[in-house]
């Protein structure tokens, strides 16, 4: 069959079999039983506007936003959990997350405009996996983990290994995201999130999160996650490895920022070019790095 | 057809509707309440923001299903006994409605900012504007309509 995608319809749904389970355990079935011919459906942000031009056509919706547990942030033994229903406004306005996580406060509130983060989930910013998405950017520099439940139990897996393609993730058949943890280690350090865009409400053209924790002026910990920058986000473990132990001096970020610039791999062509990309990166990088040890300095 | 039960401005409602159908088409098409505008319906412009629970969002990507249980507030629902609103009155004084088509949007996602924040800087004006577009570019007039409901307003919603 092919598809008509209608760019022009943006107003009318097509009809769909509508599901509302009450329980992860029911959401699962109902996914596992219907397959491809089912569509996960929580903010409806990217969702509803791809039924509305037809490139997505689920006979079956289930609605996961009336499954209780799923949302909320929480301080727990083994770090930052962040449920997979968490609104994103509700991400920018924690305190915990501004405190603990400042990447991904910095990422989130970049999202789309006050009224997308009102629906916009996390677990649907992160499913959707796009590799322009701000979300999975910081939360890759945070080391996150994704929970998994699926038919076979549960799983937890990095969420660098989530992603494996444009659009695609590790998700199989009947298994949904319920949320994920940013561990104990690589919360409460230094944060910054970079990003180019048209305008506000695009979306990245590329992006870099930071994240870096310092002890007596040298790098102990660093991950630099990129956006936008290959099929999926990715981090530049290369840089990350070349930082640790080092100070931050002007010499150490203009020589992470040359081997960022070289790590990441851009389309040659798109929506903008690969040597475009590259200077970017290294521009991004001596920003981030400089701020970070500028901050550092700061609260010294 | 699904049984919905949601409080449109203050009052109780009860509809019948297909899950595919958006909480815009309910508001336009079921209630008359025309004032919230279908703009581009892919979330870019803000013409159809109205509150969900106070919370701003675009009601041509809720499912009216979703609204079910909850409170919806329109721009009709704003005026009380035939007085405008101080939000309405500062858009009016401050000339900051040309074709008027944005407006609705514009004022309800006012409403949300103030509610929130009686006392925004005009960087947080406009930051939390930015999810709606006016194409007669009167985005100045805006900016000061907001400061002047705020100022107005005291703080008193």
């Amino acid at each position: 069959m092919t598809m008509y995608v209608n760019r022009h319809n943006t107003h009318i749904l097509l009809g769909f079999e509508y599901h509302a389970p009450a329980s992860v355990a029911e959401a699962v079935k109902l996914l596992d039983n219907y397959g491809s011919e089912a569509k996960v459906l929580a903010g409806g942000t990217d969702l509803i506007v791809k039924m509305k031009d037809g490139s997505v056509r689920p006979k079956h919706v289930v609605n996961l936003k009336w499954i209780p547990g799923l949302s909320g942030i929480r301080e727990r033994r083994d770090g930052v959990w962040i449920g997979a229903l968490t609104k994103l406004r509700d991400i920018e306005r924690s305190e915990l997350v501004q405190k603990r996580l400042p990447v991904l406060y910095e990422a989130v509130r970049m999202i789309g405009s006050v009224q997308i983060r009102n629906l916009a989930t996390l677990g649907g910013n992160i499913c959707n996996a796009s590799p322009a998405a701000d979300g999975p950017v910081a939360l890759l520099a945070l080391d996150a983990k994704a929970h998994i439940t699926g038919p076979s139990g549960e799983r937890t897996v990095d969420l660098d290994s989530f992603f494996t393609g444009p659009g695609r993730t590790i998700l199989s058949q009947g298994e949904i995201l319920t949320g994920v943890t940013v561990p104990r280690s690589a919360a409460g350090g230094y944060g910054c999130f970079l990003r180019v865009a048209r305008v506000s409400m695009d979306i990245a053209t590329i992006s870099l999160a930071a994240s870096a924790k310092l002890k007596g002026g040298t790098v102990e910990d660093c991950r630099l996650a990129w956006g936008t920058v290959a099929p999926t986000p990715m981090r530049t473990r290369e840089v990350e490895e070349f930082l640790r132990g080092k100070r931050l001096d002007e010499k150490v970020i203009s020589d992470a920022a040359e081997l960022a610039s070289k790590s990441i791999q851009p389309r040659e062509r798109g929506r903008s070019s690969g040597p475009y990309k590259r200077k970017v990166a290294y521009g991004f990088t001596i920003e981030a790095l400089t701020r970070i040890a500028g901050s550092v300095r700061r609260n010294r | 057809m699904m049984k919905i039960e949601i409080t449109v401005n203050g009052a109780k409602r009860v509809f019948d509707v297909e899950p595919q159908t958006l909480l815009l088409n309910l508001l336009r098409d079921e209630m008359d309440l025309t004032g919230t505008k279908y703009g581009c319906g892919i979330g870019e412009c803000g013409a159809c923001t109205v509150l969900l629970d106070g919370d701003a969002v675009l009601a041509c990507m809720v499912l009216a299903v979703d609204a079910d249980d909850r409170k919806v507030d329109t721009i009709e629902g704003l005026a009380e006994g035939g007085k405008l609103h101080p939000i309405q009155e500062a858009y009016l004084d401050e000339g900051a409605v040309q074709c008027g088509y944005c407006t609705p949007g514009f004022i309800m996602a006012t409403k949300a900012l103030l509610d929130e924040n009686p006392k925004p800087t005009e960087q947080e004006i406009r930051e939390y504007l930015n999810g709606n577009i006016c194409r007669c570019t009167g985005y100045v007039n805006i900016v000061k309509a907001v400061q002047t409901a705020a100022a107005r307003m005291k703080g008193q919603g």
